[in-house]
């Protein structure tokens, strides 16, 4: 039992500090521009992909730095030329851009590698387990994404509460056009974050795709859980956004884990009965419903919080 | 001028003649081409793709040339009769399908109403590998016909297999979740059961079908549960993933399997050292010693990069040019009279037979495992360039897994 709580645990905070990868470029774009990306989770499957075929050619290092800006340079030209010709339109044009956007980016992606998963794997050097808890192997490689996800949200973290550019970002999210007054190109500002945030969800691709699939539906599988994670964690809030990731995570593996069902704690129906949906309710494990859990959630946290977690409007 | 007139007749005649011996039989492939499924789908595509070639080749069917056309299901009900109803509008006549017992359903519903609504267009449905058992008892039909052993007749066989093994003490059943994944994991606990009581289930697991990226937790949770042996009917990407996420943690058990050697199943025994230790069972596998298969085989390879992996369908399409010379005549009403209780030398080896009461097609079945190939001469063939191949540990006869039917089949 030890050996599943720490194991699980791994894996949780690993599948969250993944999400958290993908949901802290999208809730900061959310709050500077007020538009919710569809195209983000397209951004993490452009990462995946760049990132394969950048390993084929020079290698997997070098892909890991190069794959992310490209992808973030894919973004910025995103921002420029299409989020901000339509943004006079309000944003219901910018919201139906990204969407359309969304099914364009999937198009072409099976088009040039094909609907299969392509094989993408994880680099040799990384390739041994890194330690064994009781008697299950960890992959030295999903210790090294955790290591990337950490570094890089001490590194966003930094930026923003810390650094001069933080803290004009963090202006430009409530008070655009003082910041304009001032002599900053808030535009070039919208321009960079964007490009930023395509570029983490890029470098979470590059880091996921050989230790999940890497195939050109990827991001219509991971797209809604991103909402739920904003949602959830408060839209606009990076601490929100960190912890409803690592929860959303953590419930995630830990769901799977258990066994229990209506069935189990207050004991099977009586046969006679016979089978009905009723059995069916009755019998079905929290296993089971694990994948539905985060949208159970994002429901509750819409009735009850509409806010989110640590969200601050109510939107 | 009369005889103009007798000869340009005639010419007419031999021309329209000759159109309609022209003519194209097409048969639509609905089957996922993207999604989860797609690299099962697309093996498949290819599969058909040579079979039709091969028929073409020697004159095709009665004079026709064999086309198959391609439609994305995405392994979705709903989708597939959107796919099947297009397809019949551009005049297809015969559909085949695989790639999910939920589809399977759908399509041969489909082709009950389809057929008894338009009398004159009837449609047949091939299925070579759903294989849900309520669609050859309960719910079955006269216009489908099922190449691939049903999921009780396989469990049966696997089974058998496995009251034989002492080792066996604890297992766990890990299925996806629909139709066929439950039947599954219900024949396992009942058949284990019957045949070795004293074999304990510690885990009954279902997850959602074709969705789960990363297995690690459900792996954690069979290492958790001191389980010796993993029975499973997943496939395609839902077996290679769930056998690398095992390779990841190093988990160490006996893997029964309906479908360890599809699209990246055998890099992920490789990768996790289990020689030997994964069994599927199929109606055939590369190195069976039949001669004219392991020829088939080598020039498959050649041509389309991949492996036989569905024997059933070289056994279905050849069967259908059996049958439709049989009752020459391309109609699907005559063609399916004509397959009924037909008797056909299968792939591999061996007669089989397609039952009448309930169209199941039943065949000498082969359980394999997977490991490092001793003897290159009479085992040449390994998978996806791992230098291990499947090798036979078990025959079982076609007398041997006739299960009865409860099909109460009803004849136009």
């Amino acid at each position: 039992m030890a050996e599943l709580i720490v194991i699980s645990t791994l894996n949780g905070v690993l599948f969250g500090m993944l999400l958290f990868l993908l949901s802290s470029g999208l809730t900061v774009i959310f709050s500077m521009m007020g538009v919710l990306n569809f195209a983000h989770a397209s951004f993490y499957m452009l990462g995946a992909f760049f990132g394969y075929q950048l390993t084929r050619w020079i290698g997997f290092w070098p892909a890991l730095v190069i794959a992310p800006l490209l992808v973030g340079a894919v973004g910025m030209a995103v921002e420029r030329y299409g989020l901000r010709n339509t943004h006079k339109h309000g944003h219901v044009a910018e919201l139906l851009l990204t969407f359309g956007l969304a099914f364009a980016i999937e198009e072409i992606v099976s088009m040039i590698w094909g609907k299969s998963p392509v094989d993408y794997r994880v680099p040799a050097v990384l390739d041994f387990p890194a330690f064994t808890v009781f008697s299950t192997n960890y992959p030295a490689y999903k210790i090294f994404m955790l290591v990337v996800s950490v570094v890089i949200f001490i590194a966003l973290l930094v930026t923003l509460k810390r650094t001069r550019v933080g803290l004009i970002v963090q202006a430009a999210l409530t008070h655009p056009s003082m910041v304009g007054h001032l002599g900053h190109n808030v535009g070039r500002v919208f321009m960079l974050v964007f490009g930023v945030g395509s570029a983490l969800a890029g470098l979470a691709g590059v880091i996921a795709g050989p230790s999940l699939v890497t195939q050109s539906d990827m991001a219509a599988l991971l797209g809604p859980i991103l909402f739920v994670v904003i949602v959830f964690g408060g839209l606009g809030s990076l601490p929100g956004a960190f912890i409803a990731s690592l929860l959303i995570g953590l419930i995630q593996t830990f769901a799977v884990a258990l066994n229990g069902s209506l069935a189990s704690v207050f004991g099977p129906l009586d046969p006679s009965l016979g089978a009905s949906p009723l059995t069916d309710i009755w019998n079905v494990t929290i296993a089971q419903i694990a994948p539905i859990l985060p949208y159970l959630l994002l429901v509750l946290v819409l009735i009850f919080r509409p806010m989110g977690l640590l969200g601050t409007r109510e939107s | 001028m009369h005889r103009l007139i007798v000869a340009a007749a005639a010419a007419l005649t031999v021309l329209g003649g000759a159109a309609s011996a022209q003519e194209n039989l097409k048969i639509g492939y609905i089957d996922p081409l993207s999604g989860g499924g797609a690299s099962v789908g697309e093996g498949g595509l290819k599969t058909f793709q040579y079979l039709a070639d091969e028929l073409n080749a020697k004159g095709g069917i009665l004079g026709h040339k064999v086309e198959i056309v391609p439609l994305d299901n995405k392994t979705n009900p709903q989708e597939s009769l959107v796919q099947a109803q297009k397809a019949v509008d551009a005049g297809v006549r015969y559909i085949t399908q695989g790639n999910g017992s939920s589809v399977g359903a759908a399509l041969e519903d489909f082709v009950t109403k389809n057929n008894s609504r338009n009398p004159g267009k009837e449609v047949l449905y091939f299925n070579y590998a759903a294989v849900d058992p309520s669609m050859t008892n309960e719910k079955c039909s006269y216009w489908h016909f099922r190449w691939d052993a049903n999921s009780d007749i396989k469990m049966e066989a696997l089974t058998n297999y496995m009251k034989s093994q002492p080792s066996i003490k604890k297992v766990y059943l890990i299925n996806m979740d629909y139709s066929f994944g439950q039947s599954v994991r219900t024949a396992a606990r009942k058949m284990l059961g019957e045949k070795r009581p004293d074999i304990q289930v510690v885990g009954d697991e279902l997850h959602p079908m074709l969705k789960v990226t990363d297995f690690s937790p459900y792996i954690a949770k069979i290492k958790a549960s001191g389980a010796d042996t993993v029975v499973t009917g997943n496939w395609g990407q839902d077996f290679a993933l769930l056998l690398k996420a095992a390779a990841d943690a190093g988990l160490k058990v006996n893997w029964y399997t309906y479908y360890a050697g599809g699209a990246g199943g055998p890099t992920a025994i490789k990768q996790t050292g289990l020689e030997n230790q994964v069994f599927q069972i199929s109606e055939g596998v590369p190195n069976s010693g039949n001669k004219a298969a392991m020829d088939f085989e080598k020039d498959f390879r050649a041509k389309t990069g991949i492996s036989v992996w569905y024997p059933r369908a070289v056994n279905e399409m050849r069967m259908f040019k059996a049958a439709a010379e049989k009752a020459n005549s391309i109609d699907p009403v005559k063609v399916a009279a004509a397959l009924e209780g037909m008797k056909f030398e299968v792939f591999d080896g061996g007669e089989g037979f397609m039952r009448k009461d309930d169209h199941q097609f039943f065949q000498p079945i082969y359980i394999s495992s997977f490991g490092s190939l001793a003897d290159k001469a009479k085992e040449p063939y390994d998978e996806e360039n791992t230098g291990w191949g499947w090798h036979i540990v078990s025959k079982i006869d076609t007398a041997q897994t006739m299960l009865p039917t409860t099909c109460n089949m009803k004849r136009p």
